[in-house]
């Protein structure tokens, strides 16, 4: 009201007009004044300080973008949809696991009330012998000796992006003769990347456009959804698979799959499969193999098949690679696409060493170029040509590991057999996929989450759910156990036996 | 017999046939010819001499001393104690050792005038990597970066090939000596929105390649407010940030922010890597700085698909948080690039030829204008042509790094021998000659 009066001077005179005029201004600045005062305090300017010593900086990053929105004004920088997803915290309970395990870890003297990690796919039963091949060969250094002297330059300059000549022989050598020698691989076919991680992106990036998909039986490997989706912007469809066929593979239900994926409008690009299996362990049989093949062939579409596991065979099955088929009858070679890697049968994840293995020179072109953004590291290149090249070495690795695996996995199979916990038959992988389901209160994801937490934070052992596998029955648990030691095998059952006390099933075993 | 049915051929993605990883472009098809013939001290005089690739070979000796007196470093000791762990260690955090050396390197590099912390430090396996990472992170599918040209080639391929994010070129000419200005930066700004792309940031290489010269300070603060003013992201690849020949001329934009009191940092990210001042590209050795804690979390868990090697890190982590090595280290290279320049300016000038004033890297910047018939781009490759067939060196023209003025060449000096530099001089030399003589 009392704004209006000098307005309506203004109309009516000089003396109002100027009135009429400053008190409004001087009104609208003495608001913005009021609140600019009364908006919350910006965030005090700061070095970048150390992180505070919470290890898991996806909590650090949920409180302060929270704070972010209060104290921020508009205007906050932004990143990209892609990244957002992939920023969101993990929700997953084999990344929460995983953590879990990590940050208390298990150690027989040290840390004996630790989280017993079987949730990782790692192998450290050999690792006495690269040891020892370690301390016998690596000699001075990595690096060459030209007439005595030494010489970076054979490392330290660029190298081919797709990995040097050498570690292509000795790879393609070393694929062979863990696959049974049935196989010859080309080292001209051969592409190494930074893992088998992004040998499966790569893939995805050569094979497939953003909206498109691949074939995925289930249950599988839980990295397959970053692998594959992340940056790619391509679908995974599952396939289910299911306990009453011991999670064989059918072409029915492939066949389905692509229908149904087809009539929603969604392109299929390809399959996707492991082999051997991740997380059940078991084996496609060349029957399988020749009948996926068929299918694709059919479909016009791509298979992917990764064979990191091959060389960790327990069972008494003999380990066909998709190669092997391919050889021997006349598919077009150009669909095939197989992965490989060192980090399970060689145990050496941290070195990052994988491989793309194609039939297709088109994608063998394309590949290449793309490894740039994820080539091995040249001093790795060097020691894996000599450790790959030493005959004698890897025969006795490969005989002992499998004598090892077999033995870790009958036992531990064993043990959870004397728990009424019974495994799906497998004949390869770090792990064994058991049965959890009588242990479970609800039929159901949620009943199969609640033991997993139940195992993880009383038990104090971090197993892998079915659900995190995308398996369609719940109750089933990846146990890996080629990071256990023989005495832990007891300590094991026992707060698995801890964990699900009350549930009378166990009790009843006989 | 069996009957020949035609088989629909597969298809592969977009991705796989495009044509953006442009090695069809002059500045591949030069290493190619150089591959073919390459030249060699004693037994091919006469093949091409390379001078289109930015490699350090300058220190060689100081890193094998290095390795020569620390066998820890390349190995993990008698019986390998520490193997196990390292060769388990694939968590994408990185060896807490080796971030903290990176950090204390980027730190003595800039003189202490700004300060790294290591758990900003996201690792890759090279500045490819981190720059596509960034891309990745910062920008979606259609989205546009501010580039100012001359640019390195590489950019076309590494920031849009699987990110499918544009880029629009920030002109820049040798009016001012090419330096970035707030005109230009608008006018590159107005051009992608009048093309309908949503600008997400801008990018800097400083030390800048292909110039070889550092940003200055002035340059800076305006890149920078510009940044703000927009709310777009700014990442600055400091890649040639320990390869400048004074200790005190690069200014990095960490310092900046320093003195800003960090205000406005969430929008700055830093891309390093040890392949040119340390002259190690085949150890594939990246880094991402981020002052913004999502760009940080998302990046480390992106570089899952490159990662490096954990044998790299632990002989990196031991070899530069060596005081003395990397301050010897840092110190030398600088001595040995800034004579090799020397060397190399003196040489063009002899031969009549006028560079860039630089300051950094491992090339200069050389105007050869005078020589071009017309002022056009096909005038310089044209003179390309003649001196990559006929004088028999690979240099790169200014067109492959989108320079708008035709005449500019980079000229590489750190990836050869003092004598090879000579031989490469004395061609350029009687080549000078004998078009004065015409």
């Amino acid at each position: 009201m009392r704004l209006i009066v000098p307005l309506q001077g203004v109309v009516q005179g000089r003396g109002g007009l100027i009135l009429g005029s400053l008190i409004p201004c001087a009104l609208f600045y003495f608001l913005q004044l009021y609140l600019k005062r009364h908006r919350s305090p910006k965030p005090q300017s700061n070095p970048p300080s150390p992180t505070t010593s919470s290890p898991k900086l996806a909590e650090m990053t949920r409180t302060s973008s929270r704070s972010n929105l209060f104290s921020r004004s508009i205007g906050q920088v932004r990143i990209s949809s892609r990244a957002i997803s992939i920023a969101k915290p993990n929700e997953s309970p084999y990344y929460i696991g995983l953590d879990k395990a990590s940050e208390d870890p298990y150690d027989r003297l040290s840390n004996p009330d630790g989280v017993i990690q079987l949730g990782l796919s790692e192998n450290r039963l050999c690792f006495d012998l690269i040891e020892k091949w370690m301390s016998e060969n690596l000699g001075h250094s990595i690096t060459g000796r030209d007439n005595g002297e030494l010489n970076i330059n054979g490392i330290a300059t660029y190298q081919p992006f797709d990995g040097t000549m050498e570690l292509k022989l000795a790879m393609a050598g070393f694929m062979s003769h863990i696959m049974g020698g049935a196989v010859t691989f080309e080292p001209s076919q051969v592409v190494l990347t930074a893992g088998a991680t992004p040998a499966i992106e790569t893939l995805c990036f050569c094979l497939a456009d953003q909206g498109n998909a691949f074939l995925v039986p289930t249950p599988y490997y839980p990295g397959f959804d970053r692998d594959v989706k992340f940056r790619t912007g391509v679908e995974l469809i599952p396939v289910h698979c299911r306990s009453t066929d011991n999670f064989a593979l059918s072409i029915t239900a492939l066949d389905q799959a692509f229908n149904q994926t087809r009539k929603h409008g969604t392109k299929i690009r390809g399959i996707l499969l492991s082999n051997p299996a991740n997380p059940v362990g078991n084996l496609l049989s060349w029957e399988m193999l020749y009948a996926i093949l068929d299918f694709a062939r059919e479909k016009n579409i791509h298979v992917i098949s990764d064979e990191i596991f091959a060389g960790s065979m327990y069972g008494n099955e003999e380990f066909v690679s998709m190669a092997e088929v391919l050889d021997s009858e006349g598919f077009d070679k150009n669909r095939v696409h197989i992965v490989y890697g060192l980090s399970k049968d060689l145990s050496l994840p941290g070195f990052r060493v994988g491989v793309i293995y194609s039939f297709n020179e088109n994608v063998l072109a394309a590949a290449r170029k793309l490894t740039r953004f994820s080539s091995v590291s040249a001093p790795t290149q060097r020691l894996l040509v000599s450790m790959l090249s030493d005959a004698r070495f890897i025969e006795e690795y490969i005989k002992t590991n499998k004598r090892r695996l077999q033995n870790m996995h009958a036992l531990f199979v064993a043990g959870l057999k004397g728990l009424n916990i019974r495994c799906a038959d497998s004949s390869a992988g770090l792990y064994c996929w058991a049965d959890m389901s009588k242990l479970i209160s609800s039929y159901s994801e949620k009943g199969e989450l609640e033991l997993w937490d139940k195992l993880l934070n009383v038990g104090k052992i971090n197993v892998t759910p079915g659900s995190a596998c995308h398996c369609i029955e719940p109750g089933w648990f990846r146990c890996c156990f080629t990071t256990l030691a023989e005495e832990d095998i007891p300590v094991v059952l026992e707060r698995i036996r801890k964990a699900v006390e009350n549930t009378t099933d166990l009790l009843n075993s006989s | 017999m069996a009957i020949e049915i035609e088989q629909p051929r597969v298809g592969l993605s977009k991705v796989a046939v495009s044509k953006t990883h442009g090695e069809d472009s002059p500045y591949f098809a030069g290493w190619k010819a150089y591959d073919e013939n390459p030249y060699h001290e004693t037994s091919n005089q006469s093949g091409v001499i390379q001078m289109g690739l930015a490699e350090n070979q300058v220190s060689f000796d100081l890193l094998e001393k290095y390795l020569e007196e620390h066998s820890e470093a390349s190995s993990w000791g008698k019986g390998a104690p520490g193997f196990r762990e390292n060769a388990l260690f694939q968590d994408y955090h990185g060896l807490k050792s080796f971030r903290q050396a990176m950090a204390n390197f980027m730190e003595q590099i800039r003189g202490g005038r700004a300060k790294f912390d290591p758990d900003r430090i996201v690792l890759t396996a090279g500045a490819t990597a981190a720059n596509e990472l960034l891309t990745f992170i910062l920008a979606d599918p259609g989205d546009a970066l501010l580039i100012p040209t001359p640019y390195y080639p590489g950019f076309d391929r590494d920031l849009r090939w699987r990110t499918s994010v544009n880029i629009v070129p920030i002109h820049c000419d040798s009016s001012n000596n090419f330096q970035i200005t707030p005109e230009a930066m608008e006018a590159a700004y107005q051009s992608a929105e009048s093309m309908n792309l949503k600008v997400r940031g801008i990018l800097i290489t400083n030390p800048s390649n292909p110039l070889g010269a550092t940003i200055q300070r002035s340059a800076l603060e305006q890149i920078l407010d510009f940044a703000v003013n927009k709310n777009i992201h700014l990442v600055s690849d400091e890649i040639y940030s320990g390869s400048t020949f004074s200790s005190s001329e690069f200014i990095s934009i960490a310092e900046i922010l320093e003195t800003r009191g960090y205000k406005d940092a969430e929008r700055v990210h830093i891309v390093y890597s040890l392949s040119k001042d340390l002259g190690l590209p085949g150890f594939r050795v990246g880094t991402i700085y981020s002052y913004n804690d999502q760009v940080v979390t998302t990046a480390r868990r992106m570089s899952s698909f490159t990662l490096i090697s954990s044998q790299t890190q632990h002989l990196l982590a031991c070899m530069l948080s060596n005081k003395e090595f990397s301050e010897n280290y840092i110190k030398t290279n600088r001595e040995r690039l800034s004579k090799r320049y020397d060397m190399i300016i003196k040489g063009l000038k002899k031969a009549g030829i006028e560079c860039l004033k630089g300051n950094a890297g491992l090339f200069c910047w050389m105007n050869l204008s005078p020589l071009l018939e017309k002022p056009t781009r096909e005038s310089e490759l044209a003179l390309w042509k003649v001196i990559l067939n006929e004088v028999k060196l690979n240099i790169s023209p200014g067109s492959s790094c989108h320079c708008s003025e035709p005449g500019w060449f980079r000229v590489c000096f750190a990836n050869m021998s003092e004598q090879t530099l000579e031989i490469a001089l004395e061609r350029i030399h009687k080549f000078m000659e004998q078009r004065k003589r015409n």
